[in-house]
């Protein structure tokens, strides 16, 4: 039966064409109902390999199902094929499950457009096409058994990223948005390209599919192959990663990705795609482990990440961007699990973020509905009264992200910690604490702000209204999921960790070692304190005595501003490439024109013992350029001679 | 006998004439006269290397009368694209050939 | 006197191209004969060349011989099947253009079937002879065909540069080409590669020879600093020979390049591969860099085409089985995504335009969805993205370096392709996320700007004013896009096709 795992592609590819080409006869809102179906079918599938795999032993729980052989060049020889594992069957459960849920939402919510204006069939048909789009390279990039066929996945959800960003592109913003995502994640990618190009060089005789299998068995057996070059390769992922996944220091690129329509954010830059990072590095960890180092690294960059990018959503009144930045913290919490070796840790925040998260953004989405694309968390307020669906749902889910006790995040985030303390790394468990907390105040800043309190501006209070059934119908679904998703991995009795037995195991390392009873619960305890003090916190800054928050921010104004402008990480990009640009024209301009025009002259002047008339050289383009050949043949005969002379 | 070298000094020293010519000049026929230069300064080398070095193979002439046909048909090919040019610019000054640069 | 046996089957595909050359100006001397016959026997012909290429290179046994001057090997072949793609593609493309400029559509099409035999030739020589016999019927055709549009100064100027440098390069060339022959006695290039194995007696002429033979290949394929005529030329030349040209000589020129450097000269390896490699490197590097402050699409392609001859140098410099294999990958992948993108161009050019600014694609995903779709899919090839043919082309030229030891060559690529990315997204940028410029006023003037305006637009584009508005797409253009698309989608889908069968086709040259 998981032979037939290719048929997860097949819906949502069907619906993308049916869209691209009929979309506009389809017409609204059959083109979202196909989309949203297609990705249904998906979901069925994934439920079949998961319960596919459930039914093998455990040992035997990693299938691969090759599509058609896909390159074969001496040794490099990738195939178009599927690995099915515990892993990937999680990871395709998520894709297709939250995606399901959020095409349901966008049928209604993609009606409007961004200024509440009915939105055309054409570009409503053609929104469902990009997210079936996006379905299929995530799956792609999922499901992948070798590192070329991840990295299509990879370029895939980037483009898909990028499309949807720039949706709205009658807005500057947006346009730039898509642009700046797409350029970042080059950055990104060329490490992923180059540290493919790596492994296939060290080991393309032993592993020359370059599948995950096989370079497991190559590490097991014989490691010292990798040895030499898994430090430059995994840091080089990492860059790939952070990326990908919007870490320090490629995260520039996410809080701008949020002028992309409101489901988009939620599943591309919140629930998946984002997550791609922290898969490929659970996917690849037997490598990090051969280096060592790195892990190290993805730890701290993780930590770094998870509470820089806490402050800042503190000190952003915009919904969608406090979410934003939310979410790389959260990513940088995943970073912080794999980085102590707690794979199974981040893979369960993994899945319980897109839960909880996608109902946030989905949440957030109602209310720029019903406030016609407000965001301002300040002019807003006592919206509880008017939306009393997206206020429980959007309740349910800041208390997840804030870790409130016994819902789904605060199991997840308190696994990481563990494996943190466990792992001795004392100093990143702070750092995570104290992030946990910062994450409490924030979460619950966005539930007392908004959906407490007076109306801060009445025209648009009295024009709020809730959301039909079609976009409140998933928000109620993922708030279940979020309440109950701890289930999925709760602490001694470790489900998940149980299905992920196997990844756990690959890794030189080896499987960690579970802490004491009293150790673990006294961690359970804390971070329970922790969440509960943040929320109170908030209660008290924003609810009791509103101008506590702002004595609070003249106290730390320095730090404030800091944060309030990202760490100046967008200020020294915009440097870097503003300096790069000048370099780029300067250089243009040098090679094509100026330089060449030197060098005439300064030739001219050393043919000037040939005789007379030494400006004869200088005569227009042609001759220029038949200069150029010249002296680009002179070149290589010194280079020629150079050798010579040296080979002697 | 003339040694081979002194065949392959007149050759290099047409070569830099025919070089310097079409680097120097500015009418267009003046330069595809630098370039012929080249090709006579080729035909020479080609000559000599088959007498002096493979006296009883007869490529190298072969291949310079070859030289000869094709340097024939390049300039009839390059005075019809000179006088097309003449014919919209009313010159043949390379320096006036400058519409696209950069 | 016995004649020696001519086996001329080995040159099935140029004797058929030229036959059908020569038909074409028969058939164009006789009065009242149609613009769509003459395509299509060109058409025919090149696919026919293209089919008895590959009925030839499925022959079983010892490749066939032309005595020492031509051989019918898989690696000629397939570079036969490179050069057929780009100049069907071109065929199709002129179809609609060239009776816009030209009266004598017969001579266009001759014209090109000639450069067609020559640069099929390229790849078949075995001999220095022929391949300057080839190298020259191809560039005598292509000056004339730069300079096809009469009533286009530019034209004119780009034929007139493109033949003054071409023939000073081929001078070069042959001068490295006599060097050579004086250096080993010998013009056949197997015989060069025995004299040399047992080291040369004169390494002096034998290292200007091919300092010399880099500076005439380096010219045709566009290397730095032997690239100064490409910028100019190809937006001059009427854009269906650009598009031609793009791929189809510098696919011939690296079929030369690569039989000559590998089969005759591998003793010299070790110095010429540095010096191509350093060149490379530069190339890539000026190409990408001074495209990305182009807004002329024809002259960004041109840079860009630049950039791809140092993409593709690299597989020559690794000097492999696998490097070589690599080379003529990538020449395939980049004619269908080259000639492609140059077709989308001819298809948005107006009457009488020189050039397409990049911000007249403003907008074409609402006007023309399929086009813009189509240049979308080459834009994203040429910049290297999963899964179009150019990611594998570049994937398996870069893969051949770093097996070769050429690691520092492979990330400067990789960099480079980077950089390219920003100008390629810049057309995607304009073709799906700019609102038509020309129209913004009018939009504001209506108080919602782009929106309605790109709707009222949407079904039939209002020509601006004191401008002729592009033709309407024919179905030949249409056709050669589509084609191309077809292609670049692909050989990225399934590369291993080809893969497997060049690998088998660059045996031969070693």
């Amino acid at each position: 039966m998981l032979d037939y795992a290719w048929l997860i592609f097949v819906p949502p590819l069907a619906a993308l064409l049916v869209n691209a080409f009929f979309g506009r006869r389809l017409g609204k809102p059959a083109a979202g109902y196909l989309g949203a179906v297609a990705v249904g079918l998906s979901f069925l599938v994934a439920l079949g390999i998961f319960f596919g795999l459930l039914g093998l032993p455990a040992e035997e729980r990693s299938h691969t199902v090759t599509l058609w052989s896909w390159i074969h060049i001496g040794n490099f020889r990738p195939d178009f094929a599927l690995l099915l594992d515990p892993l990937s069957s999680l990871m395709a459960l998520v894709v297709t499950g939250v995606g399901f849920l959020i095409h349901v939402y966008s049928v209604e919510y993609m009606k409007l457009d961004d200024e509440h204006h009915q939105l055309d069939a054409r570009r409503y048909a053609r929104y469902f096409v990009f997210l079936n789009f996006f379905i299929v390279a995530m799956l792609i990039l999922v499901l992948a058994n070798n590192l070329v066929l991840l990295y299509l996945g990879w370029e895939g959800v980037g483009l898909a990223s990028y499309l949807l960003i720039g949706f709205w592109f009658h807005k500057p913003s947006a346009a730039d948005a898509g642009k700046k995502a797409f350029l970042v994640n080059r950055v990104g990618d060329f490490g992923m390209a180059v540290a493919i190009m790596l492994i296939f060089a060290a080991v393309g005789a032993q592993a020359g599919s370059l599948a995950f299998t096989d370079l497991y068995r190559v590490i097991q057996q014989s490691a010292p192959l990798l040895a030499g070059v898994a430090s430059t390769v995994t840091l080089l992922l990492l860059l790939a990663a952070t990326g990908k996944s919007a870490q320090i220091p490629l995260w520039v690129w996410l809080p701008d990705a949020m002028e992309g329509p409101t489901p988009v954010s939620a599943l591309i830059h919140a629930a998946t795609m984002v997550t791609a990072g922290v898969y490929m590095t659970v996917r690849m960890s037997p490598l990090f482990e051969l280096a060592g180092n790195t892990l190290t690294w993805v730890a701290w960059v993780g930590a770094l990440t998870a509470l820089m990018a806490a402050t800042i959503a503190l000190t952003k009144t915009d919904l969608k961007r406090i979410l934003a930045y939310s979410t790389i913290s959260q990513l940088g919490y995943m970073f912080l699990g794999v980085g102590v070796g707690g794979y199974v840790a981040a893979m369960f925040h993994l899945t319980t973020h897109a839960f909880f998260k996608a109902l946030l953004f989905l949440a957030a989405g109602s209310v720029m509905h019903a406030l016609h694309g407000e965001l301002d968390i300040n002019k807003m307020g006592g919206l509880r009264a008017k939306l009393p669906t997206t206020y429980r749902t959007f309740l349910i889910g800041a208390a997840a992200l804030a870790g409130f006790p016994l819902l789904s995040g605060f199991f997840s985030k308190d696994a990481i910690l563990v494996a943190t303390f466990e792992h001795h790394a004392y100093l990143l468990y702070a750092i995570g604490l104290v992030t946990a907390l910062l994450t409490a105040v924030y979460s619950f800043k966005m539930v007392f702000v908004p959906f407490w309190g007076q109306p801060r501006d009445r025209k648009l209070f009295d024009h709020a209204h809730e959301s039909p059934a079609l976009m409140t119908l998933p928000l109620w679904v993922l708030a279940a999921l979020s309440v109950v998703g701890g289930l999925v991995n709760l602490p001694f009795v470790a489900t998940l960790e149980h299905w992920l037995e196997k990844l756990v195991a690959l890794g030189p390392v080896g499987k960690p070692e579970h802490p004491a009873l009293a150790v673990e619960l006294a961690l359970l305890a804390v971070s329970a304190l922790v969440a509960l003090g943040g929320i109170w916190l908030a209660y008290r800054a924003y609810v009791q005595q509103p101008d506590l928050a702002v004595r609070i921010r003249e106290r730390i104004k320095p730090l404030h501003t800091l944060a309030a402008n990202g760490y100046y990480f967008d200020w020294a990009y915009n440097k870097l490439v503003e300096g790069l640009w000048a370099f780029s024209r300067f250089l243009a301009g040098a090679v094509d024109q100026q330089s060449i025009d030197a060098a005439v002259n300064g030739l001219a002047r050393a043919f000037g013992w040939l005789g007379s008339r030494t400006s004869r050289l200088e005569t227009g383009l042609v001759s220029l350029y038949a200069l150029s050949l010249f002296v680009g043949l002179v070149v290589v005969l010194g280079y020629f001679l150079a050798t010579a002379i040296i080979g002697r | 006998m003339v040694p081979l070298s002194w065949y392959l000094v007149l050759a290099a020293a047409l070569f830099s004439l025919g070089l310097y010519g079409a680097l120097s000049r500015r009418n267009a026929i003046a330069v595809l006269m630098g370039v012929e230069l080249i090709l006579n300064a080729v035909n020479i080398n080609l000559v000599a290397f088959n007498r002096f070095i493979v006296p009883a193979a007869v490529n190298g002439q072969i291949f310079a009368l070859f030289v000869l046909a094709v340097a024939a048909a390049e300039a009839a090919v390059g005075l019809a694209l000179i006088i097309a040019i003449y014919r919209t610019r009313n010159t043949v000054n390379l320096e006036d050939a400058d519409l696209m640069k950069g | 006197m016995t004649l020696p046996t001519l086996d001329l089957v080995v040159l099935l595909p140029q004797l058929i191209v030229l036959t059908a050359a020569l038909l074409v100006l028969v058939v164009d001397g006789l009065s009242g004969a149609r613009s769509w016959l003459l395509a299509g026997i060109s058409l025919v012909a090149l696919l026919a060349a293209g089919a008895a290429a590959i009925w030839l290179s499925l022959q079983p046994g010892e490749p066939r011989r032309l005595q020492a001057m031509a051989v019918a090997d898989g690696f000629a072949l397939l570079f036969d099947v490179v050069i057929v793609v780009a100049a069907v593609l071109g065929v199709l493309l002129a179809y609609q253009s060239i009776p816009r400029i030209s009266q004598q559509v017969g001579s266009y099409y001759a014209l090109l079937l000639l450069a067609v035999v020559g640069m099929m030739t390229m790849g078949a020589a075995l001999d220095l002879i022929v391949v300057f016999l080839a190298l020259e019927i191809l560039s005598l055709a292509l000056y004339i065909l730069a300079g096809f549009n009469r009533s286009e100064p530019r034209s004119a100027e780009a034929s007139l540069k493109y033949f003054l440098l071409g023939a000073f390069a081929s001078a070069f060339f042959l001068y490295g080409a006599a060097l050579v022959y004086g250096a080993t006695a010998s013009l056949n290039l197997e015989a060069i590669a025995a004299a040399l194995a047992g080291g040369s007696r004169s390494p002096a002429m034998l290292y200007l020879g091919i300092a010399l033979l880099i500076v005439g290949f380096g010219f045709k394929v566009a290397l730095v600093p032997f690239h100064m005529w490409t910028p100019d030329v190809y937006p001059g030349a009427p854009t269906p020979v650009t598009a031609f040209m793009s791929a189809a000589t510098k696919a011939a020129a690296f079929a030369a390049f690569l039989r000559l450097f590998l089969t005759a000269l591998p003793t010299a390896q070790p110095t010429w591969s540095w010096a191509l490699a350093v060149l490379a490197a530069v190339t890539m590097t000026l190409g990408n860099v001074a495209a990305l402050r182009q807004r002329e699409l024809k002259r960004m392609l041109a840079y860009s085409s630049i950039a791809h001859a140092g993409y593709a140098a690299v597989g020559l410099v690794a000097g492999t089985a696998q490097g070589a294999g690599a080379v003529l990958f990538y020449l395939l992948a980049y004619a269908f995504m080259n000639v492609g993108a140059f077709g989308v161009v001819a298809a948005l050019e107006r009457a009488g335009e020189y050039d397409v600014a990049r911000g007249r694609l403003a907008g074409l995903s609402e006007r023309q969805p399929a086009l813009a779709a189509a240049m979308a899919i080459f834009m994203f090839s040429l910049t290297g993205i999963p899964p179009f043919a150019g990611f594998f082309g570049k994937l398996y030229v870069f893969g051949a370096a770093v097996a070769a030891g050429w690691g520092w060559l492979v990330v400067i690529g990789v960099i480079n392709s980077v950089i390219s990315a920003y100008y390629y997204l810049q057309v995607t940028v304009e073709m799906y996320f700019a609102a038509p410029a020309a129209e913004a006023p009018a939009a504001a003037a209506a108080g919602k700007k782009g929106r309605a305006v790109a709707k009222a637009a949407a079904p039939s584009p209002a020509p601006e004013e004191g401008k002729a508005a592009p033709a309407p797409l024919s179905r030949a253009t249409a056709a050669a896009v589509l084609a191309a698309a077809l292609g670049t989608v692909l050989i990225g889908v399934l590369p291993a096709l080809l893969t497997g069968w060049i690998a088998q086709a660059v045996q031969g040259i070693f």
